[in-house]
């Protein structure tokens, strides 16, 4: 098992022809993701490296059976080929594209809702299962295959703690980079669903920042619902109010949203939060008795 | 991106939301220009990007242009919570009956846009949540379905308004607020007051207006309300630059690899005991150029006395990164000693080149904890 990426995942990358999306799709496929197909409108017919290049989603869907997209359209065009591949059946949509107007998502996050589609992102690194497939821009090779699920609304903070999950001798079930924008595509709250309906995942490590309260509601839900273990972390404690800190989603704005209210809505719940990336992995690894 | 009073009035005004006749001035001579310009009683108000400006002297009622120009003398560098004066909005003075409050916000939680409502207006409108929560009128919108008639109806009703004019007017400006707030990808738009006159007319009397920076490519007209004098001179810098940084107030540059990271980074020289002179996002990419316009921009800060390079290699590579420290170090003259701790993606090669090169205020520590320490050790 594992979740939202596995061995059924055929990836469809939308921007496959662009510098980024040929880079990243080739290395997702080099790490054994199955990717069957690249979306560039007037493309159709090109390969790059074998992986044929289709004018729309509906081809590539129709043509190699892609159940899964990965975007890397720029923000202006983003929007326009998530609702393209929701329209097309594809029931995984995972946005790498950073920049796209947060209007757009209020729009996107309520569509998908209707259609039961998955979405990672945007503005996020995606997803990795190791040992199994990779989409998104994580690197694979610092990760090891485990029990412990990892969900971030950041990049190189999770490969952080990812990092020192692996030198204290713990591996992955699945790392997933729900991203840093306002409104994403799945909260916290929906990705802990999937781990705890995956027999692989025995731990949970969320790993969240200032602004919003999606941390909150995850609290209540770790504590009602989730059923294993979960440790979390918090970045941003010495945050100024009313500064975007890099993701445009982490302002603390008036008094809501700041790293202590987090920690303390967390704690009240019985997760333990660690201060540092590298506190945060030992308190998994004394939950897990690792060596 | 905050907007002035005046520039979200602007908005308001193409949209038809009713607002007062009034100009900009930035000297005291052009605050008499305008107010006889516009004729009668003004209200000389400062432009700033905070709240309080009442309490701080920042608004002044004039009846002659000769008081207009000794107001706006002075109110301009009057320095209101950390924001300095440098721009007056003269408006025609209004005589005020009522002081209603309307906003509409982007409820990141509910993931709907938010309309509040209430007669109450004229206060902070926490101070009505707390005190008289049943005078607010909540509402959310449905992005896809878009506003309806009938949500501005249940708003002004709900909220107990009952002159039929008013309730015509209002109806009809939150209808414009909803397009406006749309059309301009608003996060915040709030009128507090929206006031009634005495002869029944609505008006905002005030905005507060606050427009998504993803968005600002699609509107080169509001991008280019920015005021780069207003912000913190090393942050226009970065922005000038393309690097991502906020100020913060103490010893320690900061750099770091990726928003989430960062602002780890900047936890853990808190933790060690250092205070952070920022936060400084290197982004995902972080070639030589990069690092190079990073470096410039923290050692512009004449407080940074030790400098934190914190980065996990992902796309990232760190032998690039170590060669842009290299680089930034040739280019620019830095005199504060540089901790620099690498990890992920080509570190081992980065930590290499660094070490061989071995520029003298360099250090190279293993973990992030290490080099946390070192750099506040070396600030202290």
């Amino acid at each position: 098992m594992a979740i939202i990426v596995d061995n059924d995942t055929r990836l469809v990358v939308q921007g496959l022809t662009g510098s980024e999306g040929r880079f990243h799709g080739l290395r997702n496929r080099a790490y054994g993701t199955k990717v069957v197909a690249g979306v560039t409108p007037g493309k159709g017919g090109q390969d790059v490296e074998g992986v044929p290049v289709f004018d729309t989603v509906a081809e590539a869907a129709a043509r190699e059976g892609a159940n899964t997209a990965m975007v890397f359209v720029p923000a202006p065009f983003a929007a326009d080929a998530i609702y393209e591949a929701v329209d097309a059946g594809i029931v995984t949509v995972i946005c790498i594209t950073e920049g796209i107007p947060a209007h757009e998502m209020l729009r996107i996050h309520t569509y998908i809702r209707s259609k039961g589609v998955t979405m990672l992102g945007p503005n996020c690194p995606g997803a990795l299962s190791p040992g199994k497939a990779n989409v998104g821009i994580i690197p694979a090779e610092i990760f090891s295959e485990g029990s412990i699920g990892l969900v971030s609304r950041s990049g190189t903070l999770t490969y952080q703690i990812g990092h020192e999950l692996t030198q204290l001798g713990l591996g992955n079930s699945t790392i997933v980079g729900i991203g840093g924008d306002p409104v994403v595509g799945s909260s916290f709250i929906d990705v802990l669903g999937k781990f705890r309906d995956d027999p692989q995942t025995e731990y949970v490590v969320m790993v969240g920042e200032i602004g919003g309260d999606e941390e909150e509601k995850a609290a209540v839900f770790i504590e009602a619902e989730l059923g294993k273990p979960a440790v979390a972390y918090i970045a941003g404690f010495t945050a100024p109010p009313g500064k975007t800190m890099g993701h445009a989603g982490a302002i603390i704005s008036g008094s809501s949203g700041t790293a202590q209210a987090k920690k303390d809505a967390l704690e009240a719940r019985g997760i333990q939060v660690g201060t540092t990336p590298t506190e945060t992995a030992q308190l998994v690894a004394d939950l897990a008795g690792a060596p | 991106m905050d907007l002035y009073e005046y520039q979200g009035k602007q908005l308001f005004a193409r949209f038809g939301i009713p607002v007062s006749k009034g100009q900009l001035a930035e000297t005291p001579e052009e605050a008499r220009a305008a107010a006889e310009a516009i004729g009668g009683s003004v209200v000389v108000k400062a432009q700033v990007l905070t709240g309080g400006r009442g309490k701080a002297g920042g608004i002044k009622l004039a009846t002659t242009p000769d008081e207009a120009e000794q107001h706006a003398r002075a109110i301009l560098g009057l320095d209101i919570r950390g924001h300095v004066v440098r721009r007056l909005w003269i408006e025609s003075a209004s005589d005020i009956a009522k002081e209603y409050y309307l906003s509409l916000t982007f409820d990141r939680g509910a993931k709907q846009p938010l309309f509040m409502f209430t007669t109450q207006g004229g206060v902070e409108i926490e101070e009505v949540a707390e005190t008289n929560p049943d005078a607010l009128v909540y509402l959310h919108v449905d992005p896809l379905e878009g506003f309806h008639p009938w949500q501005a109806r249940r708003l002004v009703y709900g909220a107990g308004v009952t002159d039929p004019s008013e309730q015509k007017q209002i109806a009809s400006i939150i209808g414009k607020l909803y397009e406006t707030f749309v059309s301009c990808d608003a996060m915040l738009c709030e009128i507090n007051p929206l006031i009634v006159t005495p002869d029944g007319e609505v008006r905002a009397l005030d905005s507060k207006f606050t427009v998504d920076d993803n968005a600002l490519y699609r509107h080169p007209d509001i991008a280019e309300m920015r005021d780069n004098e207003a912000a913190d001179p090393l942050e226009a810098l970065a922005r000038e630059k393309n690097v991502t940084y906020v100020k913060l107030d103490g010893e320690v540059g900061v750099l770091g690899n990726g928003a989430g990271l960062s602002m780890s980074t900047v936890d853990v020289v808190t933790f060690a005991g250092g205070r952070p002179a920022n936060f400084c996002d290197l982004g995902g990419g972080g070639d030589a150029q990069g690092v190079v316009d990073a470096l410039s921009v923290i050692t512009r800060d004449p407080q940074v006395r030790s400098i934190f390079f914190n980065i996990f290699g992902g796309i990232t590579r760190c032998d690039e990164v170590a060669r842009g420290i290299l680089q930034a170090l040739e280019q620019i003259e830095i005199t504060a000693p540089i901790v620099v701790r690498l990890d992920g993606t080509n570190s081992e090669e980065g930590r290499r080149i660094l070490v061989d090169a071995a520029p003298p205020g360099l250090h190279v520590e293993p973990t992030m904890l290490d080099a946390a320490r070192r750099a506040v050790e070396l600030a202290a």
